[in-house]
C-alpha cells in the first residue's frame, strides 16, 4: 500500500519519476530551488541536532535575562523566564516538525492510493473522492482541528492526524485526474490489455508518472500544515512543549516588553514556508519545462539572425504617396521579437488601394500578409514595430500619428473583418450589444439610438432574424451569422476600407459563398476592401488587382486578369498552378514543394531561390527589386520580363518537382 | 437559476449532514470512559459521571444523533456542557462580529487582489515582479503574526487604532470602524495573493485572445478594452477563487478574533476547544459549515451572472 517514489521527506528532487529523467536536474538548474532545498536542510538538521548544538536547555530558565534582545550569551535573545530563544527555536523545531510530518504521512497515505485507485479503475473510488471532497471543503479546516482537541485536549498530534486526513481528499482530486490521463497513455493500455496484474501497472507505470503532481501538492500541504500547527500553539491549544507556534503566542503576549521577540519567532516560519512554496513552484515549472521540451524536440534550432537579416533591411522607403489613393504603402518594414530578437518579418512592401477599389493580398501562411495588414493602423502585436516605410491613408502619413489619432481612424474609418468569427465577439455580451458599442463609439448617440441602428445592421449584412441575432450571445451563433455580425460591427461607423483577414476561411463552402456576395455588395456601394487571403477563387471573385506576397516580400503585383493568366513570378506561377480550386479536371494537382523560410532564416538574395525551379548563381548573391515588366505590373524576379519560360521549362505533372 | 437552486441543495444538504455527523461522532471516537478522558485522570468521579451524563454516553448514539438533530433544524444547537448556556444563543451574540470582520476583509480582499493582478499583468516589468514576490511573501507569513506586526506599528507604537476589542455598531459606528481597521487588514491583506495571481493570470490570458484585438481594430481605448471586456470575462475564474478565499477568511478569523480579543465565533470555537466544550464546539462547526456552503451558493450564482454560458445553457 505504501507509495515507494514517494517520500514525504524535504528532499523533493530526490524522488524522481522514471520517465521523465530531467525532473531533477531541471529542479537543480534553479538558483532558488537549490537555496530553498539547502535553507529547509539546515533548519531540520538544526531540529534534529537541537541538543547538540544549542547551548541551553528549552526548559533552561535565566530570570535575571527574561525579554531580552539578541546578546552574546543568548544570540536570539530571551523569552518569558529567560528561555533561550536559539535553544526553543532548534527544539520547537523538532515539536513542529515531528507533527507535520506525521501529517504529511497521513495525507499521503490516504490521498494517494484512493486517488490513483479512482482515477485507475474509477466507480465507487471515483465517487468517493469527489463527494469527501466536497465535505472537506465545507469546513474551515481550524475548526475541525479545534474540534478534535476539544476532545483530545491538547493532544496535538491527533489535531494534525485530522488535518492530514481533511487535506487527503484534496490530494486524491488531483491525483485522480493526473491518473486518469495516465490510464489513457499508449503505453498503460498496452499494459493493461497484455494482462499484466493491475498493482504492478500502477507501481511501475502510474505512481511515477504522477510523482510530479503530488510532490507538488505536498510541498503546499506541508507549507499549510505548519501554518497550522503554529497557529494552533499560538492559539494556546496546541501541544503544552515549546514549538514554533506557542513562542508567537509568547510573542504577542510581551509585544509591549520586548518586540523583538515576534522576529525569531515569525521568521523561521517565514523562512520555512517560504522554502517549501519555492520548491514546489520549482517542481511545477520544471515538470512544464519538461514536458515542453519533450514537445518540441531540437529547441536550439533557430539560427543567429543571418547577414541577410541586416542586408535586407535596406528599403526602398521614402517615396511620396500616390495621388488620389485611399491607402498608399511605401516601402513598410516590419520588426517583431522572435526568440528574444527584434527580426525583420515584413520588408519592403509597397501597393495602393484606390478608393472604392478591391486589392488582395495574397500567399501561403508565414508570408507576412496579416502583419503587413496589422501594421498598416496600429495594429501589430506587443513588442512589433514598424521600422521604415511609410503608410498613407487619404493623404495622413499613418506611421506619425500618435496612437489616440490611429485610435479614431480604426473602427471608423477602416472596417476590420477577422479570421475567426466566433472568437472575435466578446463571450460576455449579446450580438446586439456589441455593435451597438461600437455604434456608440463612432457616432456617440444615444443607447437607444444605437440598439436601432446594430438592427439595421444587422439586417444590411442580411442576418435572417436580426432581433433574435441581436439578443443572442457569441457561442449561440453559427460561424456564418458570428461572420455576418463582424461585418455589421465593421460597418457601423460607415468605412472607407474594410480590411479583410481571411474572412472565408473559416466558414464551410455555402456560407463562404453568402459572406463573398456581401462583400462584394459592399465593394459596389463604393466601400474599398483589402482582401487577405490564401484563395485565388475568392479573390478573382473579388478583387481587382493582387499583391502577391512571399517571405515577407511583395514578389508580383498586377491587376487580376493578367495576373492569373500570364504570372510573371514564378512563385506566383507554382502557387496558382497548386491552387485546387483550379486544377483542371482528370489532372493530379502539382503541389509546391518545400515551405516558406521564417524571417530568421530568409537566405541572401531572392527569397524564394530554396523553392525556385529556375534559381541561379545570380540569385544567390544580392536582394532583388521590384521591377515594372509590363504598365501596372511589377514582379521581384531577375528573369522578370521572360518568366513565363517556367511554364513551358516545367511540363504538365512534374511542375514544382524541384524542390532544390 | 432553478438549476443552480436545486444543484446547490443537492449538494449541500448531504454535505451539512455529514458535517454534523462527522462533529457528532468525535465524542463517540473517544476511547473508554468519555468524561473521564475529557476531565482528565485525577477528576472527581462525581464530575466524570456528570460530564457523561451530560454528554450522553449511556443513551445509543442514534437517539442522541436524532435529539440533536430536531433540534439544530429548529435552530436550536443544544446548550454548553461546561456552562450550561445555550450555544445558540452564544452564536448569535457573536454572529455579528465575525461577519463584520470577513465582510471587510473580503473587500479589502478583492480589491486589493484585483488592483495588483491588473497592474502586474498590465505593466509587468519591476512592478510585475515586486506584485508577484509580495504575493508569494504573502503566502508565506501566518495571518496572526502579520496581525501581530500591524497591531505593534500602528496600535502600540503609533497609537492610531484600539489594540484589542471591538465595540458594536450600534453602540458607536465610529469606534465600531477604528476596531475593526487593523484586524479587517491583517485578514484581508494576507488573503489578496490568490486573488491578485489569478487576477494577473486571467487578464494575461484574456489579453491574447482574439476578441479583444477585434475591439483594439474597432477603435476601443486600451482603458475600455481592459475594464468593459477583459476584466468581465476574467471575472469567472477570479470570482471562483474569491470564493475558495472566503472560506479560507473564515478559517482566519479565527486566529485574528484571538490576536485582537474579539469576542466572534472563533474566540467562540478557541474557548470551546480549550475548555473542553463539545456541544458548543459541534454547534461553531455547523455555523461555520453553514456559512460555507451559503458562499458557494453565492458563488455560483455570481458565476452564473457573469458567464453567459452557463447561464443560457
Ligand atoms: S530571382 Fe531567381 S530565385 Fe528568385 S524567383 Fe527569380 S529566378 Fe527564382
Amino acid at each position: 500500500m505504501s507509495g515507494p517514489a514517494v517520500q514525504p521527506g524535504t528532499q523533493p528532487g530526490a524522488a524522481r519519476p522514471q520517465a521523465r529523467p530531467g525532473i531533477a536536474r531541471l529542479l537543480l538548474r534553479r538558483p532558488a530551488v537549490v537555496v530553498a532545498l539547502a535553507v529547509l536542510a539546515v533548519i531540520v538538521l538544526c531540529a534534529a541536532l537541537a541538543s547538540v548544538i544549542s547551548p541551553y536547555g528549552p526548559e533552561q530558565q535565566d530570570l535575571l535575562h527574561a525579554l531580552k534582545g539578541p546578546s552574546a550569551s543568548h544570540w536570539l535573545g530571551t523569552g518569558e523566564l529567560g528561555l533561550d530563544v536559539f535553544a526553543r527555536l532548534v527544539f520547537g523545531g523538532r515539536v513542529t516538525l515531528t507533527v507535520v510530518l506525521i501529517a504529511m504521512v497521513v495525507y499521503l497515505a490516504c490521498g494517494v492510493p484512493l486517488g490513483i485507485l479512482a482515477g485507475y479503475k474509477g466507480g465507487v473510488f471515483d465517487w468517493l473522492v469527489l463527494k469527501s471532497a466536497d465535505v472537506a471543503f465545507a469546513v474551515p479546516s481550524i475548526i475541525v482541528t479545534l474540534a478534535v482537541l476539544a476532545v483530545f485536549s491538547h493532544n496535538e498530534t491527533a489535531a494534525m492526524v485530522a488535518f492530514g486526513l481533511l487535506g487527503a481528499p484534496g490530494l486524491a482530486r488531483v491525483v485522480r485526474s493526473a491518473a486518469m490521463g495516465v490510464r489513457q497513455e499508449l503505453f498503460v493500455r498496452a499494459a493493461i490489455t497484455s494482462g499484466l496484474k493491475d498493482g504492478v501497472i500502477i507501481l511501475r507505470h502510474v505512481l511515477p508518472r504522477v510523482a510530479g503532481v503530488i510532490l507538488v501538492q505536498v510541498s503546499v500541504f506541508a507549507a499549510t500544515a505548519v501554518l497550522m500547527e503554529t497557529g494552533l500553539g499560538f492559539l494556546g491549544v496546541g501541544t503544552k512543549e515549546s514549538s514554533w507556534g506557542s513562542l508567537v503566542g509568547e510573542a504577542s503576549r510581551n509585544i509591549g516588553l520586548n518586540p523583538w521577540l515576534l522576529v525569531p519567532s515569525g521568521g523561521i516560519i517565514i523562512v520555512f514556508v517560504l522554502a517549501l512554496s519555492t520548491i514546489g513552484d520549482g517542481i511545477r515549472d520544471a515538470a512544464e519545462e519538461a514536458h515542453a521540451a519533450a514537445v518540441v524536440r531540437s529547441p536550439g534550432r533557430r539560427q543567429a539572425p543571418s547577414a541577410t537579416q541586416a542586408a535586407t533591411a535596406a528599403v526602398t522607403a521614402g517615396q511620396e504617396p500616390t495621388e488620389g489613393a485611399l491607402l498608399s504603402v511605401r516601402g513598410l518594414t516590419v520588426t517583431l521579437p522572435m526568440a528574444g530578437r527584434a527580426t525583420v518579418t515584413v520588408r519592403d512592401v509597397t501597393f495602393d488601394v484606390m478608393p472604392g477599389e478591391a486589392v488582395g493580398i495574397v500567399g501561403e501562411s508565414g508570408c507576412g500578409k496579416s502583419i503587413t495588414a496589422s501594421a498598416l493602423f496600429g495594429m501589430l502585436p506587443g513588442g512589433g514595430r514598424v521600422t521604415a516605410g511609410r503608410v498613407f491613408f487619404d493623404g495622413q502619413d499613418l506611421t506619425k500619428a500618435s496612437p489616440a489619432a490611429l485610435r479614431a481612424i480604426r473602427g471608423a474609418r477602416v472596417g476590420w473583418i477577422s479570421q475567426d468569427p466566433i472568437s472575435s465577439l466578446d463571450p460576455v455580451y449579446t450580438a446586439g450589444a456589441q455593435v451597438a458599442q461600437v455604434v456608440r463609439l463612432h457616432t456617440g448617440c444615444s443607447r437607444k439610438e444605437a440598439k436601432r441602428r446594430a438592427l439595421e445592421l444587422f439586417a444590411l449584412v442580411r442576418l435572417p432574424d436580426p432581433a433574435r441575432v441581436a439578443k443572442s450571445y457569441p457561442h449561440q451563433l453559427s460561424g456564418g451569422m458570428a461572420q455576418r455580425v463582424g461585418i455589421a460591427a465593421a460597418l457601423a461607423a460607415k468605412p472607407d476600407i474594410i480590411i479583410a483577414d481571411e474572412p472565408t476561411t473559416a466558414l464551410d463552402v455555402t456560407v463562404q459563398a453568402e459572406i463573398l456576395d456581401l462583400l462584394r455588395d459592399l465593394r459596389a456601394g463604393g466601400t474599398a476592401i483589402l482582401l487577405i487571403t490564401h484563395n485565388w477563387g475568392l479573390l478573382a471573385d473579388l478583387c481587382s488587382r493582387a499583391v502577391v506576397m512571399y517571405a515577407g516580400e511583395v514578389v508580383e503585383e498586377s491587376p487580376i486578369t493578367p495576373i492569373v493568366r500570364d504570372p510573371a513570378h514564378p512563385y506566383t506561377q507554382a502557387l496558382l498552378r497548386s491552387d485546387p480550386h483550379r486544377g483542371r479536371r482528370g489532372q493530379p494537382l502539382p503541389s509546391l514543394e518545400g515551405t516558406v523560410p521564417a524571417p530568421p532564416d530568409w537566405p541572401v538574395g531572392c527569397h524564394f531561390q530554396g523553392r525556385c525551379p529556375l534559381a541561379a548563381a545570380a540569385c544567390r548573391t544580392a536582394a532583388v527589386p521590384l521591377v515594372a515588366v509590363a504598365p501596372g505590373r511589377f514582379s521581384r524576379c531577375l528573369l522578370a520580363g521572360q518568366a513565363t519560360t517556367v511554364v513551358q521549362a516545367a511540363p504538365a505533372g512534374t511542375g514544382g518537382q524541384d524542390g532544390g | 437559476m432553478r438549476q443552480i437552486l436545486v444543484r446547490w441543495a443537492v449538494s449541500a444538504i448531504p454535505v451539512l449532514f455529514i458535517v454534523s455527523l462527522l462533529t457528532f461522532l468525535l465524542t463517540a471516537l473517544i476511547p473508554g470512559d468519555p468524561g473521564r478522558t475529557i476531565l482528565g485522570q485525577t477528576a472527581d468521579p462525581d464530575k466524570v459521571a456528570a460530564m457523561n451524563e451530560a454528554l450522553g454516553v449511556n443513551r445509543p448514539l442514534p437517539v442522541r444523533y436524532w435529539d440533536w438533530l430536531k433540534g439544530a433544524v429548529t435552530g436550536d444547537l443544544g446548550d454548553s456542557i461546561t456552562s450550561s448556556v445555550s450555544v445558540s444563543g452564544q452564536v448569535g451574540d457573536r454572529l455579528a462580529v465575525t461577519l463584520s470582520l470577513i465582510a471587510g476583509a473580503f473587500i479589502v480582499t478583492g480589491l486589493v487582489g484585483v488592483t495588483c493582478g491588473v497592474f502586474s499583468a498590465l505593466k509587468g516589468g519591476w512592478l510585475g515582479r515586486l506584485i508577484d514576490g509580495t504575493a508569494m511573501l504573502g503566502m508565506a507569513i501566518p495571518v496572526y503574526w502579520f496581525a501581530l506586526v500591524l497591531s505593534m506599528v500602528f496600535a502600540v507604537k503609533l497609537r492610531l487604532f484600539p489594540a484589542i476589542g471591538y465595540t458594536p455598531f450600534s453602540q458607536s459606528p465610529g469606534k465600531w470602524f477604528m476596531g475593526l481597521v487593523l484586524p479587517v487588514m491583517a485578514l484581508g491583506l494576507s488573503c489578496a495573493a490568490p486573488v491578485a495571481k489569478q487576477t494577473r493570470n486571467g487578464v494575461l490570458s484574456e489579453l491574447g485572445r482574439d476578441y479583444v484585438r477585434a475591439l483594439r481594430a474597432r477603435g476601443f481605448a486600451e482603458r475600455t478594452i481592459i475594464v468593459k471586456h477583459v476584466l468581465r470575462n476574467a471575472a469567472a475564474p477570479i470570482i471562483t477563487v474569491l470564493g475558495i478565499v472566503v472560506v479560507g477568511m473564515f478559517g482566519g478569523s479565527v486566529l485574528i478574533e484571538n490576536v485582537f480579543a474579539m469576542p466572534g465565533l472563533g474566540g467562540l470555537a478557541v474557548s470551546a476547544a480549550a475548555g473542553q466544550d463539545i456541544t458548543t464546539m459541534q454547534g461553531v462547526a455547523v455555523v461555520f459549515t453553514v456559512f460555507v456552503i451559503v458562499v458557494n451558493l453565492v458563488i455560483e450564482v455570481l458565476y452564473a451572472l457573469v458567464n453567459p454560458k452557463v447561464r443560457t445553457r
